[in-house]
């Protein structure tokens, strides 16, 4: 399943829809909120759910090239965010699933 | 050597939403200079928590990147407060950082070990009081 596909598919709110990731591929979900922890674990072609919602998300995200990155339980995000997202080609999604739900959703979706 | 490119990024102190920016363009770099994946990989989050560390603890200070067809050479010096005991700070889990880096997603304890975890060498120059120094390399092959 590609970004775009995911997109389409699962009703998440789209914060961000970056052209360069939209054929990208999500071969697996990734659930961390510790930056530090999520950024030597993920893998390339993660989708990362996280409640960390700030601009050092965005930071690890584009340092990991991760798939895409969700925002679980309708955290807020901020203009500058939204900007950093749109600048850096990450795309971002948002939605009011906790992360367990949210990651499933995306894990069933992907055959996992 | 002449093939050998050297930057320098001034890491400040003033915002958070900053850090990252330094290691971001080091990976772009070496990305246009077709490095290998894993190697951008190991660059990007060991200086990425060096980056953080020098904002969290030492309010910012100075990253000099040199890159060569063999290594990347990471030199990475801030004049805070030094570190007393390297071997608790070096175990995963232990952490300094105060409660509202915390609350960013920092402060897992993980910043030391994952720089020693992603550089092939790393070395810590520190003095309480003064400052601290660290050396990381990343071998190109």
């Amino acid at each position: 399943m590609t970004v775009k596909e995911m997109a389409d598919s699962l009703g998440f709110k789209i914060l961000n829809e970056a052209e360069s990731t939209n054929a990208k591929k999500i071969g697996s979900v990734y659930c961390c909120d510790l930056l530090s922890i999520a950024m030597s674990k993920m893998s390339e072609e993660a989708a990362w759910v996280t409640v960390m919602s700030n601009m050092n998300t965005l930071a690890v995200a584009s340092l990991t090239d991760v798939s895409c990155v969700i925002l679980a339980e309708g955290v807020a995000v901020d203009e500058g965010m939204l900007a950093k997202a749109k600048e850096q080609e990450i795309a971002l999604f948002s939605t009011e699933l906790p992360v367990f739900e949210a990651a499933m959703m995306v894990g069933k979706a992907i055959g996992k | 050597m002449s093939d050998s490119i050297k930057l320098n990024y001034k890491i400040t102190d003033e915002d958070f939403t900053r850090a990252g920016e330094a290691s971001g363009d080091v990976k772009k770099r070496l990305r246009q200079m077709g490095c290998s994946p894993e190697v951008i990989r190991k660059v990007a989050i060991a200086m990425y928590e060096g980056e953080i560390n020098m904002v969290i603890h030492a309010d910012g200070g100075e990253i000099d990147v040199e890159i060569s067809p063999e290594e990347i050479l990471m030199v990475l010096k801030d004049k805070g407060p030094g570190i007393p005991d390297i071997e608790k700070a070096m175990q995963a889990g232990y952490s300094t950082a105060p409660d509202n880096v915390r609350a960013l997603g920092f402060g897992a304890g993980m910043g030391l070990p994952n720089m020693k975890k992603y550089s092939d060498e790393m070395h810590i120059d520190t003095v309480v009081g003064v400052g601290t120094t660290v050396t990381m390399k990343v071998y190109q092959q």
